[in-house]
């Protein structure tokens, strides 16, 4: 069906705990979500059928909008036939704990990254990077592969024609762990071969009989080119076919939809590729769930997402205390705490991981949790989301100086346009300034940079919507997914003390002139609405800089939301007041500012 | 009437229980269908392919891998014992030799002309699988394990740490708001499964392990104690591998908390019984609880399918629910209003939400994700 053809659209993501079902319509030249409706996902027992819990959240739909989409026969009705059925109807899947894959590569930080970014972008959990420069024996690399049972292995190696010896010895070392897949004992687990071309045959020969392997272009064919799409795309066909295949009802639920079932995460990243490339920007997004957090972004048009396998705000939430320690959460904390009784609080969380903040005080640590929590993820995001290592640049003067080495983070902060946040603890943050706060606080965005927030998580189905047809989905994803938040201003810059000047902002906003000065070590909200839109004379002080050099004023567009102008003058790096007292107080400060929580 | 969904752990005195035991590979079943065993004795055997041992030969001889095959002492699938010359070559007329030596005892199993690896692999380790439970096997799995089953009375506690382990069940402490503390700890508790009421402290639980106490089951523990037992900070909830000296349970949470009335109860009425506990947790999909449980010696009856069956209900008006976060955390309340209305609480989150009366009357709103039922 050609894109203007089209209609409606029911679109289903089957989560690990609850399946989301939403339908778009079009109205008029545009599209719009209509209903969402959700119910338990059901894939383990006792009902092991993940269709039953598609149907149900698709009822609720049937039932908000008044009219059938699932015929007698207990099936989807495709296409839409007068009031009845949907045009297209499609789904992702992270249920069962999501596609978990080992890769491999030689060496680490060449063709093992370059293979841990083709898994990663193709929406899996990287369980593990086996490479002969990894550090570990040769048996311990083999008691790994056994211990973990991955759904799939990624192999590469070697530039297109180099050596082939060292591949030889990864496949060795695989085979010899003779690797079972996690779910079910009746079939082989999928290899995908990524690697030198030359070496093809003696991969064939060493893994040929012991799995189902597959082979496909090299996914670094020369030093200084990455070739990620040919093992993405493979990945996602074995998902279906091997993965997914196992998983109680999918097969079922393949025969149902109009494009093929996609990982969640891979779905989500086509849904801010395409965005970044239709409105030219650079776009970073995050998902804070349970257990994981990812973040996806788009810098120099490359696409880079890392998942933070036990970064999250319940079942992982304990893990985020371990990894940052208590000082970096109780920084957060506007108000002092027994550390024994923290650390019950959070593991008590974890053990019961459904539970709700219900008293103030339990949010606000619940919010410094999630803090941290993101502050992490985008740190492993930064190691990760590089240029190619191993690459002779050709340097100039300049170059020299700054000291750039191959391998330097893409990310830059400086650039972003647009941060999207989403996920419990960001969409149905209590306030929606709560939201803002903590992507604030966390990514420390520099600059001018647009806040927002995923109002009920629908990036899934609108990526695998976008990977078709891209019209229906950026239309409902600008209209009705992101609820935009408003602007930040950070000068990037220390001054010498609290309280100096900082930076000047100025604007007309519905014939209305506005200028505000903002000291050192303030944060400051102006409200604007949303939809309004304006530039702004940026003004930053002679210690500070806003892109044009230090004190060098600048113009930009400056967007409202439901929050408003967020004008972060506490600098650039940030550093928070060891002091007890001194931090409460300014936390306290902020708080009252922002009208961050009920006083 | 009012009615919700809202998950509880599982007390009750008389419950129909199965486990399966399943090897990790297939193997042999050693016991038929029907047969009465103990939690001690072995159901299935096998054996896991022993470990590999990969050896860079061709780069220790200081030879290209394509000679390698050639100057093997040992061939592919004969036997070698530790330290035994595998491959070796001699330059200069024989006066110098470079040797390679099997790293440990098993077969050559793989020569390879391209990496120039000798890849050896171990004997085979057995692995044996035992009932775990005093009960009947139910079914058996050929090749891979059985179903046991029995009846007992049956507790899920809400984390653990440590295995599976069986033992006399003694409790220590006289009512469920008692401390275990160590001169509690006498020597005639070894091998048993203490009760110990609200709280333990690491200094207990060190006196425990070195006494030779198999299990504790406890209310409440601080999670400053579990860091200086296990060494770290356990991140993730997937435990059950643990090797502290015992298996320790929680049955409600971290932190002093009384143990519920109704558990405590149950476990001093089967003092001196066999008991069966493991405290693996993992919550994630899947969820698995740590659990308690004592076989009563019965076969499995319709009449008891039927108590099952009513058991399981939801949420209601009457019901008794434990209170699972701050504030009030620990507390029991009994469910007096179920508003259907979504509701504001203190935190400002918007949330379907319970009203409920504590022991000393006083009534609170709270949301229904913070309660769990104490099913019976």
């Amino acid at each position: 069906m050609s894109e203007k053809e089209i209609r409606s659209v029911l679109a289903t993501d089957c989560g690990s705990t609850t399946t989301k079902a939403i339908l778009i319509e079009k109205q008029g030249d545009t599209y719009r979500l209509i209903v969402r409706g959700e119910a338990p996902t059901t894939v383990e027992a006792p009902f092991e059928d993940v269709t039953n819990g598609v149907l149900n959240a698709v009822m609720e739909v049937e039932e908000l909008r008044g009219r059938k989409i699932i015929d007698d026969d207990g099936r989807i009705i495709t296409p839409q036939n007068g009031d009845e059925g949907v045009d297209v109807y499609l789904s992702t899947s992270s249920a069962g704990g999501g596609l978990q894959m080992m890769v491999s590569g030689v060496v680490k930080q060449m063709t093992g990254e370059s293979a841990e970014r083709a898994a990663l972008g193709a929406g899996a959990i990287v369980m593990d990077v086996i490479a002969s420069n990894d550090g570990r024996a040769p048996h311990e690399k083999i008691k790994r592969i056994r211990q973990l049972r991955p759904d799939m292995i990624l192999v590469s190696g070697g530039i297109d024609g180099g050596a082939i010896s060292h591949v030889a010895e990864i496949a060795e070392v695989i085979a010899a762990a003779e690797p079972r897949p996690r779910l079910g004992s009746d079939y082989n687990l999928p290899i995908i071969y990524a690697g030198n071309i030359k070496a093809r045959d003696i991969v064939k020969d060493r893994l040929g009989k012991k799995s189902s392997l597959v082979i496909t272009d090299n996914i670094r064919p020369v030093l200084e080119r990455e070739n990620l799409m040919p093992a993405r795309h493979k990945i996602h066909d074995l998902f279906m076919e091997h993965v997914m295949a196992q998983a109680p009802g999918y097969k079922k639920l393949m025969g149902w939809t109009s494009l093929p079932i996609m990982p969640t995460p891979a779905a989500v990243g086509y849904i801010i590729e395409t965005i970044a490339k239709q409105q030219d920007i650079e776009v970073m997004g995050v998902d804070i769930g349970g257990a994981t957090t990812d973040i996806f972004s788009v810098f120099q048009g490359i696409f880079n997402r890392t998942v933070s396998a036990n970064l999250g705000m319940s079942y992982s939430i304990s893990n985020v205390l371990a990894e940052t320690g208590l000082d970096n959460v109780m920084r957060w904390v506007p108000f002092d705490m027994d550390e024994a009784d923290l650390r019950d609080r959070i593991k008590n969380k974890m053990i019961r991981p459904t539970t709700i903040p219900h008293s103030l005080a339990e949010l606000k640590v619940e919010q410094a949790i999630a803090r941290e929590a993101l502050r992490l993820a985008f740190e492993q995001h930064k190691s990760l989301a590089v240029g190619l290592k191993g690459v002779q640049q050709e340097r100039t003067i300049s170059d020299a100086f700054d000291q750039k080495s191959s391998g330097a983070t893409i990310i830059d902060l400086k650039k972003l346009n647009l941060l999207v946040g989403s996920g419990g603890v960001l969409s149905h943050a209590p306030r929606r300034v709560q939201a803002a706060s903590m992507l604030v606080d966390s990514f420390l965005p520099e600059y001018v940079t647009r806040l927002a927030v995923d109002s009920i998580f629908m990036m899934p189905q609108l990526g695998v919507l976008a990977s078709e047809y891209p019209k229906p989905a950026t239309d409902v994803f600008e209209k009705d997914c992101l609820i935009h938040l408003g602007c930040c201003i950070a000068p990037v810059g220390n001054a010498k003390k609290l309280g100096d000047p900082c930076v000047t902002v100025e604007y007309n906003v519905k014939g209305e002139h506005i200028k505000r000065e903002v000291a050192y070590g303030d944060l400051v909200l102006i409200p604007m609405d949303a939809g309004e839109e304006t530039k702004a004379t940026i003004t930053p002080s002679k210690r500070f800089d806003m892109g044009l050099g230090k004190g060098k004023e600048v113009t930009k567009k400056i967007s409202g939301g439901v929050v408003g102008l967020l004008i972060d003058a506490r600098g650039r790096p940030f550093t928070m007041p060891t002091d007890s007292a001194e931090r409460i107080k300014r936390l306290t400060a902020w708080e009252i500012e922002l009208g961050l929580y009920p006083r | 009437m009012a009615h919700a969904y809202t998950p509880g752990l599982r007390v009750a005195d008389k419950a129909l229980i199965t486990r399966e035991r399943r090897l990790p590979l297939k193997g042999e079943v050693l016991v038929e269908k029907g047969k009465e065993i103990r939690a001690e004795d072995i159901v299935a055997k096998t054996d896991l392919p022993g470990n590999v041992q990969i050896v860079k030969a061709a780069s220790i001889l200081g030879i290209s891998p394509e000679d390698l095959p050639d100057v093997m002492v040992k061939k592919k699938g004969e036997h070698a014992d530790k330290g035994e010359v595998i491959a070796m070559v001699s330059s200069f007329f024989g006066l110098f030799k470079s040797k390679v030596v099997a790293p440990a005892t098993g077969t050559i199993e793989a020569i390879s002309n391209v990496s120039g690896q000798i890849i050896m692999r171990e004997p085979p380790i057995p692995v044996e699988v035992v009932a775990y439970i005093d009960g009947w096997v139910s079914e058996v799995i050929p090749d891979e394990g059985i179903i046991m089953e029995t009846t007992g009375a049956f507790v899920q506690g809400i984390f653990g740490i440590g295995g599976e382990i069986v033992g006399e069940l003694k409790t220590a402490v006289a009512n469920p708001n008692d401390e275990l503390t160590a001169d509690k700890i006498t020597p005639d508790l070894k091998d048993k499964v203490i009760c110990g009421g609200a709280y333990v402290q690491y200094d207990t639980i060190k006196k425990a392990i070195d006494a030779g106490v198999r299990g504790i089951i406890v209310g409440g523990f601080r999670d400053s104690d579990l860091r200086r037992i296990l060494g770290y900070d356990l991140g993730v909830a997937i435990t059950g591998q643990e090797k502290i000296g015992l298996t320790l349970i929680l049955t409600e949470g971290f932190g002093r908390m009384k143990m519920a009335q109704k558990t405590f109860d149950l476990l001093k009425r089967f003092e001196g019984k066999r008991v069966s506990i493991n405290g693996a947790t993992q919550i994630r999909a899947g969820v698995m609880r740590p659990e308690i449980i004592i076989p009563l010696g019965e076969k499995y009856s319709q009449d008891l399918a039927d108590q099952e069956h009513v058991a399981s209900g939801g949420l209601m008006v009457g019901s008794i629910i434990r209170v699972i976060r701050e504030p009030h955390f620990g507390e029991l309340a009994e469910v007096i209003d179920l508003p259907p209305e979504l509701t504001v609480v203190e935190s400002e989150t918007k949330v379907r939400v319970l009203k409920a009366r504590f022991d000393d009357g006083e009534e609170m709103l709270m949301p229904r994700a913070n309660v769990e039922m104490i099913e019976s």
